[in-house]
C-alpha cells in the first residue's frame, strides 16, 4: 500500500498546488502531482505514491547501500585474518 | 528501472547475508513494519538469506489489513446506495465485511470504482455533479498528503458532492502498542521508509530510548531490507538502541515538510480501530472539523455504527508477530485470497497473503510433517 517508485522528471507546468509533472517510470510516462516537492526540477528522480510525489531522490545518497557494503565487508575480511 | 535494479543485485544481497551472519552471535526477532517490506522479504526469500538465528516477524503495517470491519461495513452500507459512485484503491475491494465486501456491493449493481490516486475520485466529482462521490481514504501516513490535498481542493473549489470515508492509521502508536504488550517477542525495528519520507524519523526516537530498542529506517529493495537488518543486529550485538536511517536517498530526518503542514491542516489525531489488535490511542487520523462537510461518516450518518469481528480469524496475532500465517488452522483451507475470512489474506502486503502466494511448498511440508508426527 505504501509502494512508492522512483521516476523522472520530464516537464512540469503549473504552480502551488497545482504543480504537475509528466514522470517516466522506466518507459510509461504519468502526469504526477509535484506540490510536495517545490525544489524538484526536470531532469531529477521523484518518488511517488498515489499519484503524488513524496520526495527528491539523493543521487549521492544512492551508493551510500553499496558504500556501506564495501565498509562491512572490508571489516570482516580484517576481522576474519585477525582470528 | 533506475534507482529499482540495482538493489536487486544478488551478489551484493550474498555479501550483505554473510555480514550479517558474522556479527551474529545469539538469536534476534525483529520486525518489518511495512507490508511493502513483508511482501519483499518473503517474494525475494531474504529471510532465507539470513543466519537461523535471526527471525524476522512481520508487523501490523498494512492499512488494508488493519481497517476495522466496522469501516469496511460502512464502505459497503455508503456503496449500496442510489446515486453514490464509491471509490477505492483496488485491494479493499475484497476486504471482508461483517456480511459482505465491495465486490459483492459491485456485483448487486452498486458503483463502485477502483482508482489510482484520491484525485481521480476528486475529477469524477467534477464530471458527476449530481452525483455523491466518495473516496474511502485508507493508508498511513505515506497516503495522508494525497488523501490531504484532495480534501483541501475540493473544500478550495466547492465540489461539495465529494466525501471521504477516512480510516488512516498512524504507525508510532501501533510500534508503541506493540512494545508495552505482555506478549512483545520484538527485540529490533526495520521502520517503513515511505512513511519515514513522508513524516521524518524524530517522533521515533523517543520510542528506541523509552523501550530500549533499535530502530532502523529501512527501504523495499532487497539490498535495502539487508542493510537494515545488518544496522539492526549491529546495534543488538553491540547494545546500542538508536534511530538509524538506511533509507537515506529518500528520507530525511524531518521528513517532507510541505506535505505534513497539509495533513496538519485538514486531518487531526483521533482513536482508531485496528482490525485485529482493537482501540490504540491517538493512532489515526480523522478530518479536521473545518473539513466536516466532506466526512462521508456525517454525510450518511454512519458515525455511531460499530460491528464486532470474526473470531475464527487470527489476524491480529499475525499483525503482532506472535503467530506466523501458516500457523493458523483455516489457512490455506478455510481461508484463500479468493475466500479470505480476514483482511491480511487479501491485500498483497497483508503476510498471509504473501504465505499464501510464496510459500506453499513451506507450509504444506510442515503441515505434513506436523500430521506424521500427530500419527507416530
Amino acid at each position: 500500500m505504501c509502494l512508492a517508485v522512483p521516476g523522472k522528471v520530464l516537464s512540469i507546468a503549473g504552480e502551488d498546488i497545482a504543480r504537475v509533472g509528466r514522470v517516466n517510470f522506466g518507459g510509461i510516462v504519468k502526469e504526477v502531482n509535484l506540490a510536495y516537492v517545490p525544489q524538484a526540477g526536470i531532469g531529477d528522480y521523484v518518488v511517488v505514491h498515489v499519484g503524488f510525489a513524496i520526495s527528491v531522490m539523493d543521487e549521492g545518497e544512492a551508493k551510500q547501500v553499496f558504500q556501506y557494503l564495501k565498509q562491512v565487508g572490508a571489516l570482516g575480511e580484517i576481522e576474519e585474518q585477525g582470528s | 528501472m533506475k534507482f529499482v535494479n540495482e538493489y536487486r543485485d544478488p551478489a551484493a544481497a550474498d555479501q550483505y547475508a554473510r555480514a550479517i551472519a558474522r556479527i551474529t552471535t545469539r538469536p534476534w526477532m525483529i520486525m518489518e513494519v511495512c507490508g511493502g517490506q513483508t511482501h519483499a522479504i518473503v517474494k525475494f526469500g531474504i529471510d532465507e538469506l539470513l543466519p537461523k538465528f535471526i527471525t524476522l516477524l512481520h508487523g501490523p503495517g498494512c492499512p488494508v489489513c488493519v481497517t476495522p470491519v466496522e469501516l469496511v461495513d460502512k464502505a459497503t452500507q455508503i456503496a449500496s446506495r442510489s446515486g453514490v459512485i464509491f471509490c477505492s484503491f483496488g485491494d479493499m475491494l475484497r476486504v471482508p465485511g461483517t456480511e459482505r465486501d465491495l465486490l459483492a456491493v459491485k456485483a448487486a449493481g452498486g458503483d463502485v470504482r477502483t482508482v489510482y490516486s484520491p484525485m481521480d475520485a476528486l475529477k469524477l466529482a467534477r464530471d458527476n455533479p449530481e452525483r455523491q462521490v466518495v473516496f474511502f481514504a485508507v493508508g498511513f501516513e505515506t497516503t495522508a498528503p494525497a488523501n490531504a490535498m484532495a480534501v483541501y481542493q475540493a473544500k478550495q473549489a466547492g465540489v461539495t458532492n465529494f466525501s471521504m470515508l477516512v480510516s488512516h492509521v498512524l504507525v508510532p502508536p501501533a510500534i508503541e502498542a506493540l512494545l508495552s504488550s505482555p506478549d512483545n517477542r520484538v527485540q529490533g525495528f526495520l521502520a517503513a521508509g515511505h512513511v519515514c519520507t513522508v513524516m521524518g524519523y524524530e517522533e521515533y526516537l523517543p520510542i528506541a530510548v523509552k523501550y530500549r530498542v533499535p530502530i532502523v529506517v529501512t527501504g523495499f529493495e532487497p539490498l535495502d531490507i539487508l542493510q537494515g537488518v545488518y544496522m539492526c543486529v549491529r546495534q543488538l550485538e553491540e547494545g546500542r538502541a538508536e534511530v538509524e536511517n538506511q533509507y537515506t536517498r529518500s528520507v530525511r530526518r524531518e521528513g517532507n515538510r510541505p506535505a505534513q503542514q497539509l495533513v496538519a491542516q485538514v486531518f487531526r489525531v483521533v482513536p482508531r480501530k485496528w482490525r485485529g489488535v482493537g482501540e490504540i490511542p491517538q493512532s489515526g487520523l480523522g478530518l479536521a472539523p473545518e473539513y466536516a462537510a466532506h466526512d462521508a461518516e456525517l454525510r450518511f450518518d454512519l458515525a455511531a455504527y460499530t460491528a464486532e469481528e470474526d473470531s475464527e480469524c487470527i489476524s491480529g496475532l499475525v499483525l503482532r508477530g506472535v503467530k506466523k500465517p501458516h500457523e493458523c488452522s483455516a489457512f490455506g483451507t478455510r481461508c484463500t485470497p479468493e475466500h479470505p475470512l480476514g483482511a491480511t489474506m487479501v491485500s498483497n502486503e497483508g503476510a498471509c497473503a504473501a504465505y499464501y502466494h510464496y510459500r506453499r511448498r513451506e507450509w504444506r511440508q510442515e503441515t505434513a510433517a506436523a500430521k506424521a508426527a500427530s500419527r507416530a
